[in-house]
Order: structure tokens, then C-alpha cells, then sequence
């Protein structure tokens, strides 16, 4: 049976998922049980697939920007497991220097533009990055990244607008998880095919099976040559899921056991799995290799951030002006 | 020295850091093939072109997120409100995103962007277009706020935004003093952000004001000193980081501080002035510092309510004399 990739690919898309799916689980146990991580915290537990297609289908000069449910995309672009748990635990070897916690990863030396924690205001703020790009005659593409929620606010439409305008290099990528926190999409807007509001810009869009590594690498490629090609922007909308409430301390009465269990027969790294032992690209027992592999590096990001230092007390009044200089109004 | 009107130093600000840069651009509306709202870009299309003076639909929100991704992105963006007050439908990019984003990410994104624009009121225009905003956003950790009275000033200061400041810079403008004529020197100059400047030198009483309340300030002391009374008058220039140091020694001369502001009265730039001035300069005060704000009111139309609600000359020689003692 002939697959659509690479072996090569689908086992990049095996250990990516899985690094962040194992990263997340280890994380959200040591918020819970051990009280090591706090504030909001928002799992990407079952979109692992769009992280994964997304990254096969760019180059690491491409940007990413996204929303508060930001871990997944920042572990996908390079950002080290150990800076990512640190930044949890607020400690100063974090990959914001434990300022930003688990909203706000950012890794500019990795084009991870953050984990921006106002619903939708990425959107703009990417179409910003996108014109820059145009504007310094690259050929990088920038992935904002948004979900169903954000997809109401009024910075989508007139970023689209602008983005169609001046057709800017950027992929509108709305990971339509069918919750903006306990609100169902049908009880957002009389539009539940979000991908439709592209419609009024003239906008390319298109719906994507977001629980499906294959459907993302192909709807974002299509997306991404076009833009490189200068032809403007694109909406993909992912049709995906999350297993985990909206944030940690969500009791999800919003939705029953079993919509979420029909959700889980199509996780995404499970079908990846089927399609790599199919065709024989590993054994169950590589695997398991990779997952003993994935697990180490998980459990070393945790004693990392536990050794770490917290940031000096000095910190406080540093990184408000990119001028250190600058004197701060202080009693 | 030559002679030119306000809006003319904004300009030759904004082309001669284009000139020098070619990250600099200029976005807003109307600011390309209308030539401004105001004039202020007249020329710059034909000069720059249209991928570097670029229209934008009305579009607060949007555009303002655009030119910060641009800043967060290599770029140095000058953006063009028509008037502050409409910046408010983008200040969730301003605070949430401008300001905070170095801070967030740990000092890994700066946000080397200025906006500019006219602020505060301009004769009967109403309640929507007549706030001056300087108070909102010096409140704002992260951001500076510059606020000039004469074209001098507003050249040099814009020239220093654009090209040295590394971080978000609202430049506060005014319309009714776009035409105001001013000496400025052929060669180039900057004028450093965080410096006040003695317009005026005195002995008997502090004048501190910005932007077109400087008139105020300066139309009293003239008035004042037909009756003796000798006030120094100290032009701010850049709200923050607020230059508190001038005015403390101005104080120690003086002992006495009147300041005059368009801001509403709560929270507002006097108020962290005289907090300031109390606590660094108790000892050296004769009276207690006093103000002439706006009125503790939205704008109304009508010529009479209009002119009331805002400061003027007499009204702030009056003060002046209440914390000389001098009558009441």
C-alpha cells in the first residue's frame, strides 16, 4: 500500500506528537498533583496533528504566532523541552525567562512569535509579522494561529481585510476545537463553517481534517505555495478537538464522556501509528523505543526546571524597556 | 533660521528618517494620496512611494496590529492616527501587545514603533474628538509618551523617536498647532526623550505645562509679569518618563508650582506631579502645589462650555496669585 509520505515523515510526525502529548500529560501532573506549575494553564492534547502538519509543510524560517493553548507550536519549533518546562515552573532558565508561563511561550531565535493571551489579538499582530516579511522582500510565510473562539472577535475580519489587501504572506489557521472555553460554535454565530468568513474578503479558504497529520501537511502546503508565490493569504479552518477542558480548572459540564470518546477513536497519533506499522516504516517495538526515548527527555525537563534557579528579585523592573536606561516611575 | 510651520517639522522628521532608513515607513489613513488629514505627509508619497506611505482603511485595530507585528518583525513603523481619540479602538494592541511583549517574552521582542497623531481638543468639536490622552497611556509600564509644543521640539523629539527609541513612543500632536510657525535650523538635529525645557526663566512661581497648554502657560506668565511677578515656565516635552528633576530644582527656586494641563483631573499628569514634587520637594514649598485641568466632564459643543472646559489664561493668572497669596 502506497502512503502519501515519506516513512521519514511519519515517524518526524510520531515523535513530534507524541514529545508534545507526553510533555503536556507530564506538565499537567505536576500542576495537579505536585502544585510545581500555576495559573492557566491550556493543554493542546489532541490537536498534536495540526502542530505536525504544519511543520512539514514549512521551513523553520517560517513564523508562528498563536493563542494561549500555546505549548504544542513552541515544542514543534524547536523551543527545547527543558526551557518549555521551566517557563511553566516560572523559573529563570524558561524560554521567556519565567515572565510569560504558559500563555506566553516565545522563542524569537526559533520564529516562535508566542503564546498571546487577549482571544484573537494574534491574528493582527500576525498579519503584522506577514507584512514585515513582504516588506524586507522575503520569501517566509508566516502561520497565525487562532481558535473557533477568536474566530469572533473583530481583529479577524479587519486583519483579513488587510492581509487580502495587501496580500501578505500568512496562513489563517482557525483550530476549530468546537469550544471557545464552555460555548459550543453552534452558539457563537449563525456561521458554524468558520472557514466561510473568508467568503466576504474573497479570501481563499478551506476545511481541514485537523485530527489528521496528512490533511494539515496538504491544506497548509497548498496554503503556503501560494503565498510564497505571492498570491496572498489563506483560511484553513482544522477541524479538531481537545481532550482537556479549555484550561486546567475546567469542569467541562458542557459536553459528555462519550462526545469526547468519539473524539479520542480518531487521535490523531493513533492513526499515525496504524499507517507506520501497516507499512512496516517500524516495529511496535521501535516505537516503544521512541516513546522510552520521548519519556527521558520529558522526565529531564522536569528536574530541570525543579533545579533552576528562580529569575534574581531584580528582575521585577527589567524588560520593560527594551532601553534599559530608561528610569521607572519608583517611590 | 528658517521659518516653518509645525506640521512642515513633523514632516521633514518623518523624510529624513526615511531618507536614512529603509525600515522606516509611514501607515494611516489618508496619509498617501489624500497628502494627510492635517498635511502633515503631504509629499511623502510622491517622494517615498507607496510601499513606504501607505493608506489604510479605517481600521484602528487592524492597522495598529499590523505595524506592531511589523516592529516585532524588523521594522521601524511610524503609524498616523487622524486623532488620538480614535487610537482607543486599538489599545488593546497598544497595552496588551506594544507594551507588554518584551516584558512576556523575556526581552526577546522589542517594539520599536510611534504613533502619532493630533490630541486633545480643537476648538467645538465635541465630546468624541476632544480628549487628550497623555494621562492614559504614560500609565502604561513599557510605552513613552511625547508631547510637543512648537515645531522645534517636535522635530527634533520625533526625529529621536523614529530613529533611537527602541520601544513604543505615542507622540502626541495637536491640531490646532499644525500651522504654527517656528525657527528651525538647517542642519540636522534630535532632542533626547525625558528632558523638560525652561521656556521661560523666573523667581517668584513654577508654570509646568505641555503641548498647546504651553500658550496658557506662557500667555500667564506674560500677563503676570505686567504685575511683577516673575514666573518660570517649564515646558515638559515628553510626559513620560516624566522629567520631574527640572521641575524639583525649578521648585526649589521658586517655591511655588501651578500646572496646566488639557488632561481630565483624576489620575492625570499633575497628579503624578505634585505626588512627585510633595515627596522630593515638601520642605521647599510655600503654598500647596496647584492645577488648572479640564473639566471633570466630557466636551459639550456650545462656544461658551467649550472654552470653559479647558484652561486659559486668566483663569491660571488667578491661580498663580492664590498660591502667591497675593489675593483671592
Amino acid at each position: 500500500m502506497a502512503t502519501k509520505f515519506s516513512k521519514e515523515t511519519y515517524l518526524y510526525w510520531y515523535e513530534l506528537m507524541q514529545l508534545i502529548r507526553q510533555f503536556e500529560l507530564k506538565a499537567e501532573e505536576m500542576y495537579k498533583m505536585a502544585g510545581k506549575i500555576r495559573g492557566f494553564f491550556h493543554a493542546y492534547i489532541g490537536q498534536e496533528a495540526i502542530a505536525a502538519g504544519c511543520m512539514t509543510a514549512t521551513t523553520p524560517d517560517d513564523p508562528f504566532i498563536t493563542g494561549y493553548r500555546d505549548h504544542g507550536l513552541a515544542l514543534s519549533k524547536g523551543t527545547s523541552p527543558n526551557a518549555c518546562m521551566a517557563e511553566l515552573y516560572g523559573k529563570a532558565t524558561g524560554c521567556a525567562k519565567g515572565k510569560g508561563g504558559s500563555m506566553h511561550f516565545f522563542d524569537v531565535k526559533n520564529k516562535f512569535f508566542g503564546g498571546h493571551g487577549i482571544v484573537g489579538a494574534q491574528i493582527g499582530t500576525g498579519t503584522g509579522l506577514a507584512f514585515a516579511e513582504k516588506y524586507k522582500g522575503t520569501n517566509n510565510v508566516v502561520l497565525t494561529f487562532f481558535g473557533d473562539g477568536a474566530a469572533r472577535q473583530g481583529i479577524l475580519h479587519e486583519s483579513f481585510n488587510l492581509a487580502m489587501l495587501w496580500k501578505l504572506p500568512i496562513v489563517f489557521i482557525c483550530e476549530n476545537n468546537n469550544y471557545a472555553m464552555g460555548t459550543s460554535v453552534e452558539r457563537t454565530s449563525n456561521v458554524i463553517d468558520i472557514y466561510k468568513l473568508a467568503d466576504a474578503y474573497e479570501m481563499p479558504a478551506d476545511q481541514a481534517d485537523g485530527m489528521s497529520a496528512e490533511a494539515v501537511h496538504e491544506s497548509i502546503a497548498r496554503a503556503v505555495k501560494r503565498a510564497r508565490e505571492g498570491d496572498g493569504p489563506t483560511l484553513i479552518e482544522m477541524k479538531t478537538y481537545r481532550y482537556k477542558g479549555h484550561s486546567i480548572s475546567d469542569p467541562q459540564k458542557y459536553r459528555s464522556k462519550e462526545e469526547v470518546d468519539e473524539y479520542k477513536e480518531q487521535d490523531p497519533i493513533n492513526k499515525v501509528i496504524k499507517t507506520i506499522l501497516d507499512n512496516n516504516f517500524a516495529t511496535t517495538a521501535d516505537l516503544n523505543e521512541i516513546d522510552t526515548k520521548i519519556s527521558a527527555v520529558v522526565e529531564a525537563s522536569v528536574k530541570f526546571a525543579e533545579e533552576s534557579p528562580w529569575p534574581d528579585d531584580s528582575e521585577v523592573l527589567k524588560d520593560v524597556y527594551a532601553d534599559a536606561s530608561t528610569p521607572l516611575t519608583v517611590d | 533660521m528658517r521659518t516653518i510651520a509645525f506640521r512642515e517639522a513633523l514632516r521633514e522628521a518623518m523624510s529624513e528618517e526615511m531618507r536614512r532608513d529603509e525600515r522606516v515607513f509611514l501607515m494611516g489613513e489618508e496619509v498617501a494620496e489624500y497628502n494627510g488629514a492635517y498635511k502633515v505627509s503631504q509629499g511623502m508619497l510622491a517622494e517615498f512611494g507607496p510601499k513606504r506611505v501607505i493608506d489604510t482603511p479605517i481600521s484602528e485595530l487592524g492597522f495598529t496590529a499590523v505595524g506592531v507585528g511589523a516592529a516585532q518583525n524588523g521594522l521601524r513603523p511610524v503609524v498616523e492616527f487622524m486623532t488620538w481619540n480614535f487610537a482607543v479602538l486599538a489599545l488593546d494592541q497598544i497595552l496588551n501587545t506594544a507594551s507588554k511583549m518584551l516584558a512576556m517574552s523575556g526581552g526577546q521582542i522589542s517594539c520599536p514603533i510611534v504613533f502619532r497623531g493630533g490630541n486633545g481638543s480643537a476648538g467645538q468639536l465635541g465630546a468624541q474628538h476632544s480628549t487628550a490622552f497623555e494621562s492614559y497611556f504614560a500609565n502604561i509600564p513599557g510605552i513613552k509618551v511625547v508631547s510637543p509644543s512648537n515645531p522645534y521640539d517636535a522635530k527634533g523629539l520625533l526625529k529621536q523617536a523614529i530613529r533611537y527609541e527602541e520601544d513604543p513612543v505615542m507622540f502626541m500632536e495637536s491640531e490646532v498647532l499644525y500651522g504654527d510657525k517656528g525657527e528651525i535650523p538647517e542642519e540636522e538635529y534630535y532632542i533626547p526623550l525625558g528632558k523638560a525645557d525652561i521656556k521661560r526663566q523666573g523667581r517668584d512661581v513654577t508654570i509646568v505645562s505641555f503641548n498647546k497648554m504651553m500658550k496658557v502657560a506662557l500667555g500667564a506668565a506674560a500677563e503676570l509679569e505686567k504685575e511683577g511677578i516673575s514666573a518660570e515656565v517649564i515646558d515638559l516635552r515628553t510626559i513620560k518618563p516624566l522629567d520631574w528633576q527640572t521641575i524639583l530644582e525649578s521648585v526649589k527656586k521658586t517655591n511655588r508650582l501651578v500646572i496646566v494641563e488639557e488632561q481630565w483631573p483624576f489620575a492625570s499628569i499633575s497628579s503624578e506631579i505634585s505626588y512627585r514634587i510633595q515627596k522630593e520637594g515638601f520642605d521647599y514649598l510655600d503654598a500647596p502645589i496647584r492645577r488648572i485641568t479640564s473639566a471633570d466632564a466630557p466636551m459639550h459643543y456650545a462656544p461658551n462650555l467649550a472654552a470653559l472646559a479647558i484652561p486659559d489664561v486668566s483663569r491660571t493668572v488667578k491661580l498663580v496669585k492664590e498660591v502667591m497669596y497675593l489675593k483671592k
